[in-house]
């Protein structure tokens, strides 16, 4: 559903603050895969999602969605295929229309859009149907404006909007890091829900170790830019934090052991 | 005196259509266009010199209004393709627009006096049908000496201001016209949601300068000439309709918005037209009239918003201090 070929791209090339964001990074997504990413600051993991969504072009290699090449399609062709969560809760809405405008703009993604009503009665109905999947009460607030929802409330709605068009790829931003534990708790129990449901290849980028663990089929690390460690099935589903730490502080120090090597 | 305040009310219809140009730029698309000081005289200046070449008043109207758009989009283009600031890609249509615009005149003003123009066209239909006797006769009876010429402008110009405000607010309900304003409010995300950002700008400006053209270009038959510095200020007039009109009209919805635009407008006309009835306040103080009107229109609400919150806050320590005395 989703490869990365041998990606690379690097910012600043030739100054001293150049910085190989992603280094020769290859990953395959199969239909239905929902893979978490981890990774500290600077690691890539927004990298990776901007070179997927298609807000950055790689330096080298080449992306394909469904055995499609979509390189050098521009972010906006490319979001019919995609659906995005941002970690900032303002980011994924438009605040000064209504929740049904909102919908109804999210609704057109993978269509072209033309002269007639955005919000229909028959689309009415079928938001309405869809939010009272939330249980936020958000079906009955379909003519407020989304400014006035709380931080929750909207990450639940972008969440939808990213989600009820059955999009080829899912792209979550840490889309939980803004919000306040048991709220966080909430939009990720309704992620497990749509993805499911639909049976999204999802990638969701998270600093929430537990996070990584609890969910998905398949979980990755990244550092300075390139993949360092992919588990999944059962290996994933036994994996600790503990693990993880040791795993990254294993690598981490081969990594820079070898670094030294090649520099001595 | 009546005389003049209806014909503020005729001309303020007629920049109504401007005004309803810049809220789709300035308001819808977040972006402060000042290609419209060039666009109006493009679109007075085109149909003027039409008309004086025998060009079909209707058509030459629609041709100044395609001039507009053209330039609309251009100022769209140097903005999303050549990555121009807003406010700098407006300020240079505006400036190359000047210069256009006097060779599409081929001098400084185009007068139209001897010729028919899309009023007196209609003015002749119009007389035949009487209704300007039945208005002016209740008009005299309730008191008035004067009565107005004809009423066709006024009537007409009523239909046409609230035909487009109505198909703009059709316009921004399509699904077209949700991204359109989504791009206004958050780019980012409706960018995510596969809309073309740069070319709903490009329209968007477009169908904005197309208006604000299509009120030059009834403003000059209106007046009778076109003049290559009738569009100066013209975006800051265009402003204070809309800020002016949401502040006294709200802006709740779209639909509300738009006619506040339109009574903005014609608001203005009048609050202009009594100005200038005060002795020492000659025609040259009209742009400080403006500015005065914009910043009271955008500080007053402020204001009485302060005060309201102030006087509930001061009610509901007066009830709580009551309580605890009573207590």
């Amino acid at each position: 559903m989703l490869n990365l070929n041998n990606v690379s791209i690097t910012f600043n090339e030739g100054t001293p603050d150049q910085k190989n964001a992603l280094q020769r990074i290859n990953l395959d997504l199969q239909k239905g895969e929902f893979v978490t990413v981890i990774g500290s600051n600077g690691a890539g993991k927004s990298t990776l999602m901007n070179v997927i969504s298609g807000n950055l072009s790689p330096d080298v290699g080449d992306v394909f969605i469904d055995d499609k090449k979509v390189t050098f399609l521009p972010e906006y062709k490319r979001s019919t295929m995609i659906g995005r969560v941002f970690q900032d809760p303002m980011a994924g809405t438009a605040p000064s229309m209504t929740i049904e405008e909102n919908l109804a703009m999210a609704f057109s993604r993978n269509k072209k859009r033309r002269l007639k009503r955005g919000v229909t009665k028959k689309r009415k109905d079928f938001f309405q149907e869809y939010l009272t999947t939330l249980n936020l009460g958000l079906e009955d607030r379909l003519t407020a404006k989304v400014g006035l929802l709380s931080g929750g409330e909207r990450q639940a709605l972008s969440l939808l909007m990213a989600t009820f068009t059955e999009p080829n790829i899912l792209l979550l931003d840490e889309h939980t890091a803004a919000l306040d534990p048991s709220r966080a708790e909430l939009i990720i129990q309704i992620t497990e829900d749509v993805v499911k449901k639909f049976g999204l290849t999802t990638l969701m980028v998270t600093h929430n170790m537990q996070q990584a663990l609890d969910l998905g089929s398949r979980l990755i690390m990244m550092d300075k830019g390139q993949i360092i460690l992919d588990i999944n099935g059962d290996k994933k589903r036994e994996l600790t934090i503990e693990d993880l730490l040791q795993e990254f502080k294993r690598i981490r120090g081969e990594q820079f052991e070898s670094d030294r090597a090649v520099l001595g | 005196m009546l005389i003049s305040l209806f014909g503020a009310v005729e001309s303020g219809v007629i920049y109504a259509i401007m005004a309803l140009g810049v809220y789709l730029s300035f308001r819808v698309l977040d972006f402060p266009d000042l290609t419209v000081d060039g666009s109006f005289v493009t679109g007075a200046g085109l149909t003027a010199i039409s008309i004086v070449n025998g060009v079909p008043p209707v058509l030459a109207t629609v041709l100044g209004a395609m001039a507009g758009f053209i330039a609309g989009c251009i100022t769209g283009v140097l903005h999303t393709k050549g990555k121009i600031n807003a406010l700098l890609s407006g300020i240079l249509m505006m400036i190359a627009l000047y210069s256009i615009n006097l060779r599409i005149m081929g001098q400084p003003t185009v007068s139209m006096l001897n010729e028919s123009t899309i009023f007196q066209q209609l003015e002749a239909i119009w007389s035949r049908l009487g209704i300007d006797a039945f208005f002016n006769g209740i008009l005299t009876a309730l008191g008035a000496d004067r009565v107005p010429t004809t009423w066709v402008i006024v009537i007409v110009m009523i239909i046409v201001t609230l035909g487009i405000k109505f198909l703009t607010d059709y316009y921004l309900k399509t699904e077209v016209g949700l991204a359109l304003r989504a791009t206004g409010d958050n780019q980012k995300m409706i960018r995510s949601l596969s809309a073309n950002t740069d070319s709903l700008i490009i329209v968007g400006i477009g169908i904005s300068n197309g208006l604000v053209a299509l009120s030059g270009a009834l403003i000059a038959q209106h007046g009778g000439f076109a003049n290559v510095n009738m569009g100066i200020g013209m975006i800051v007039i265009g402003l204070a309709s809309v800020i002016v009109g949401e502040a006294i009209f709200g802006k709740r919805t779209i639909a509300i918005a738009t006619i506040a635009v339109i009574g903005g407008a014609v608001v203005y006309r009048i609050v202009v037209t009594l100005a200038l009835q005060v002795d020492f306040l000659e025609s040259g103080d009209m742009k400080l009239i403006t500015a005065i009107l914009v910043i009271i229109a955008l500080i007053a609400p402020k204001m009485i918003q302060a005060r309201k919150e102030q006087k509930r806050r001061l009610r509901k320590r007066a009830e709580l201090s009551a309580q605890v005395e009573e207590a």
